[in-house]
This record gives C-alpha cells, sequence and structure tokens, in this order.
C-alpha cells in the first residue's frame, strides 16, 4: 500500500517524530512503500545537518537522512516553514542572500502542494503531531 | 467506510479522547499511543466509556506503554495490546487514518 507520512513536530521537543520515524521503519519492513514524509510546522527542525545530539542518544536527523538513503525516501521540508525556523538550501541561501546552508542529507525544501499531492498520490496520509 | 482514529494525548490532560469515542462509528478502531496509552489503564473514567462503546476495536501501542512504565497487566480488558506492525497493519485495513492530534 502506498503510504504518504505527515510530521508537524520538531526533535527533542515531541515525541511524534519519533513515532513517525518508527511508523515509516514497520511500513518499510511490511513491503509498503512510503511516497513521501512531509515536514511541516516545526517538524521542519528535523532537516538540519547542524543537529548533534549527545553520543549516546539517538540522532533523529540522521536517522531520517539514513532510512530515506537507504529506501530513496522524498523527505520534504515546508518551505515557508522553513523559512522561518532557518532551514535554507542552496537555492534559498541565495534567494534569500544568506551565508550559509543547512538542510541535511535526503532532504529537499519545496511548498505545501507536496503534502496536497502526497494526500491525494498516497491511499493513507497519517499524521503525526502534538 | 472504517477508520482508525490514532488519540495521542492523555484523557486526563486534554479532551481529544472524548471527541474521538464521539466520532468513533462502530466498525472503526482506536489506537491510543504516546501519552494517549493512559486513557488505556483499567479502573478509570476512561475505560469505562471504552467498555460502554459497543462496535468499536481498541488498541494501546507497547512500546509507548513500556516507554512509561505502565505494565501490560494494568491494560484494561478488551484492549489489545500492539505493536508499530500492527500499528501499520490497522492504518492499511482500515479505509482512513485520522489523528486527533
Amino acid at each position: 500500500m502506498k503510504f504518504a507520512i505527515q510530521v508537524n513536530e520538531g526533535p527533542y521537543q515531541h515525541q511524534a517524530t519519533d513515532s513517525a520515524y518508527q511508523f515509516t521503519k514497520a511500513a518499510l519492513e511490511a513491503g509498503h512503500e512510503i511516497m513521501r514524509v512531509f515536514f511541516y510546522h516545526d517538524g521542519v527542525n528535523n532537516g538540519t545537518n547542524l543537529t548533534t545530539p549527545p553520543q549516546d542518544d539517538r540522532n533523529i536527523v540522521k536517522r531520517w537522512s539514513e532510512l530515506g538513503k537507504q529506501h530513496d525516501l522524498d523527505l520534504v521540508v515546508c518551505v515557508a516553514a522553513a523559512q522561518r525556523r532557518g532551514i535554507v538550501d542552496e537555492g534559498e541561501m541565495q534567494r534569500n542572500g544568506k551565508d550559509a546552508q543547512n538542510i541535511a542529507e535526503g532532504f529537499r525544501i519545496s511548498g505545501l502542494g507536496q503534502l496536497v499531492e502526497a494526500g491525494i498520490q498516497s491511499e493513507r496520509l497519517v499524521v503525526f503531531g502534538d | 467506510m472504517s477508520t482508525l482514529h490514532t488519540v495521542n494525548k492523555s484523557p486526563f490532560e486534554k479532551s481529544s479522547m472524548d471527541s474521538c469515542l464521539a466520532y468513533a462509528k462502530a466498525g472503526s478502531s482506536v489506537l491510543m499511543y504516546e501519552d494517549g496509552i493512559y486513557g488505556a489503564i483499567k479502573g478509570t473514567g476512561c475505560t469505562q466509556k471504552i467498555a460502554a462503546k459497543d462496535g468499536v476495536n481498541f488498541y494501546v501501542l507497547g512500546p509507548d506503554l513500556k516507554a512509561r512504565g505502565v505494565s501490560e497487566d494494568k491494560v484494561a480488558d478488551g484492549i489489545e495490546i500492539v505493536d508499530y506492525a500492527k500499528f501499520v497493519s490497522l492504518a492499511a485495513e482500515n479505509d482512513k487514518v485520522q489523528a486527533w492530534v
């Protein structure tokens, strides 16, 4: 079955992204397709490569990147939410005259249309938030 | 048309479980996870409401019970303890998923 996942909360603040990760992993293990993971609101903070948690803690950002790489996942960060929270890729850096970028590996910045499309094209949209 | 309702808030803190119970129709399923697992503990007003809800299947996520130190024998009768794999199959088996976030 084709699933889409929406994550509305950032890492280390709320369990939503942990739950979403475990659900996504279990769905892939069961042979389902994850057509997109959409990070919205504070959820965009899951996509910054500046995150450096203590070594004995789970690295939530890296964990998403690795799962994404392993299964070729489409990890999409909402552009408007990202601009507000300082999540920047090459294009946003140039467009907004910033001197750095921090989008984590495997993530891309795009618009809300990607969420609407995920809702239409997937068979189930599962939302994780506060 | 069956729905999987997911509840992630304690019924002792927020009213989302009450809203969910008001909307859940016979044939649908309710999964309690994250802080929602507190709704599955036997002997509370919440589990009374759950017991009174005919035709709705109730589930609680085992890993989130464990994360909160709630042992499985505290879970009320009639509520099935599930893992993430079963969470996924519930999402697939029902026609849609409604998150009461």
